[in-house]
């Protein structure tokens, strides 16, 4: 059993290492001095930093990206957390059928939502502006702030939230002041879950997005179809530090959690 | 009490409906306006042509070889990526689950950090790395074991690797979630039966784990069936997936009636496989998992 132990030990390590290689590889690549992708790289400098931070180009589109995934995930994250609540408090099984149709976003194959969000926008006149680009973003992300606020919201005990009213609390300060402040982390969670999918759709603005509001990630798709710059390294390093930061702050936000309803 | 005075329970129940309707109508309406209607309008398309009805654009699939190639390639890849991740995730949610807290956070950072990195990203490294003058040719022909730099990229190969990885966690976290939950206890007693540590894990443990490999499954399945990137950047115009069948079809030829077709069908064989697989788990299981 020991050689077991070991021999399934070797390969995950091995698999392991596979999953995180491509993630690290981009950093040193990054710092690059050369034109070509050597590895490891002939000399180190900072250029496709400088290159990225010079070009106008880059920057509109670094804007657009940052604008539209703050403000959809915020707009998704009241939306969601609203939904996630009316599910979780109805009785019937009519309403609770109904996430299904919230889920749909993850389910659909992204092209076809691409494809029929194209469709709408080329009717209403939503192409290519920061509105169709916020609106498409946060029906992206409904499903994740839905689906993490729910789990939060099963956890939380009603009886709590009847106690509150029948002390003559109303329903709305009930919700702020005795249900928010339990469910917080699975809220932000799902806030930073929205942020993320937003930073990094890109699908669909391939189809939706253009001119003056063109997404980071629409320009580096363009860019690598046509050839491999190491400018795209250095805005991936930046954009793989934005995630894991954030991934620090949920799990962050998750283990103050836990430290106080371990207190409580 | 007469007939006509209202029951104050019903009114109650009646202002709860009302308060549910009204919290769940900004999101439901986004959803619906720009998912449900263009779907719908996808259908309606597909059926039409000249204004009137057709099912011309189905009956493309009979005969247009490309059509097939299209869906077979996509699903011999959906095939391949899918064992593949059954293959490696199964090892590492194993020792995941039966290691101490510690290691257990340790193997699941490392599974949960790429899948929090952009896709495009990904696709990126694997560019890099597997490109004629890549990192992997270079290190096979520095170590001699080949002369000529192999051809890892702009190939179906390249495409399946990297999605392989870009999904692997999605096999993962279903499958350890179900083995976290399999009690210790099962399996000591089945050692203590006597049973050797290969037969407990074959009689005990895999069956017990077997709801989380089917949703893993499903979930990558699914999911490699509407990949679209990846093929894109790493197929070089040799791997050829439905869903650049739909984009090609509206941005080169404008066939607004074949991207719809497509789109249906391909929207049918999702919602088929989980349909086919609720029978087995339940759907929020699948969804829930991630």
């Amino acid at each position: 059993m020991k050689s077991g132990k070991i021999l399934l030990v070797t390969l995950v390590v091995l698999i392991l290492a596979w999953l995180m290689i491509p993630v690290v590889i981009i950093v040193p690549m990054s710092f690059s001095g050369a034109r070509f992708l050597a590895f490891p790289p002939p000399s180190w400098s900072t250029r496709w930093y400088e290159a990225y931070l010079a070009n106008p180009g880059w920057m509109q589109a670094t804007r657009v990206s940052l604008t539209l995934a703050v403000s959809s995930a915020a707009i998704a994250t009241v939306m969601g957390t609203a939904a996630a609540y009316a599910l979780n408090m109805s009785t019937s099984k009519w309403v609770r059928n109904l996430q299904v149709i919230l889920m749909l976003p993850l389910v659909v194959p992204i092209v076809i939502t691409a494809v029929g969000v194209f469709l709408v926008y080329a009717n209403v006149g939503l192409l290519a502006t920061m509105t169709g680009l916020i609106l498409a973003n946060v029906m992206l992300g409904l499903p994740y702030v839905v689906t993490s606020v729910l789990v939060g919201l099963r956890k939380f005990d009603p009886v709590q939230e009847m106690v509150s009213r029948s002390l003559g609390m109303n329903r709305l300060r009930t919700f702020f002041v005795v249900v928010l402040p339990q469910i917080r982390a699975s809220v932000i969670s799902g806030l930073l879950f929205a942020f993320i999918s937003a930073l990094d759709e890109t699908v669909v603005a391939l189809f939706i997005s253009g001119g003056q509001y063109q997404t980071l990630t629409k320009r580096m798709f363009t860019a690598l179809r046509d050839e491999i710059d190491p400018t795209i390294a250095a805005i991936s390093t930046l954009l793989t530090a934005v995630s894991f930061l954030m991934v620090i702050l949920v799990s962050l936000s998750a283990r103050a959690e836990t430290k106080k309803s371990a207190e409580a | 009490m007469s007939s006509t005075s209202i029951d104050p329970s019903r009114a109650h129940e009646s202002r709860e409906r009302r308060l549910t309707l009204m919290l769940l109508a900004p999101a439901l309406s986004v959803v619906v306006a720009l998912l449900v209607v263009p779907l719908c309008w996808l259908v309606w398309q597909s059926v039409r042509q000249d204004g009137g009805f057709t099912l011309a654009h189905y009956a493309r699939f009979l005969h247009d070889d490309v059509y097939w190639m299209a869906f077979l390639q996509t699903f011999r890849i959906a095939f391949v990526v899918t064992a593949a991740t059954v293959l490696l995730g199964y090892p590492v949610a194993y020792l995941a689950a039966g290691s101490s807290r510690r290691t257990s956070l340790l193997i699941l950072a490392m599974v949960v950090l790429p899948f929090w990195t952009s896709v495009l990203v990904r696709a990126y490294a694997w560019l890099i790395l597997l490109q004629r003058r890549g990192l992997v040719n270079g290190a096979l022909s520095d170590l001699g074991v080949i002369d000529h730099p192999l051809i890892l990229v702009n190939n179906e190969f390249g495409t399946v690797i990297a999605t392989i990885h870009i999904l692997l966690p999605f096999m993962v976290l279903p499958l350890y979630a179900t083995m976290q939950k399999i009690p210790r206890e099962l399996t000591m007693a089945g050692a203590s039966l006597g049973g050797t540590p290969l037969h407990v894990f074959l009689r005990v443990f895999l069956p017990l784990s077997l709801p989380g490999v089917v949703a893993g499954m499903v979930l990558v399945f699914v999911l490699t069936l509407g990949f679209y990137i990846t093929p894109e950047l790493l197929g070089g115009g040799r791997t050829y997936m439905v869903s650049m069948l739909v984009s090609r079809n509206i941005e080169l030829y404008n066939e607004w009636g074949a991207a719809s077709s497509i789109s249906i069908v391909l929207l049918l064989c999702v919602f088929a496989i989980f349909r086919l697989a609720s029978l087995l788990i339940p759907f929020e299981r699948i969804m829930g998992a991630r």
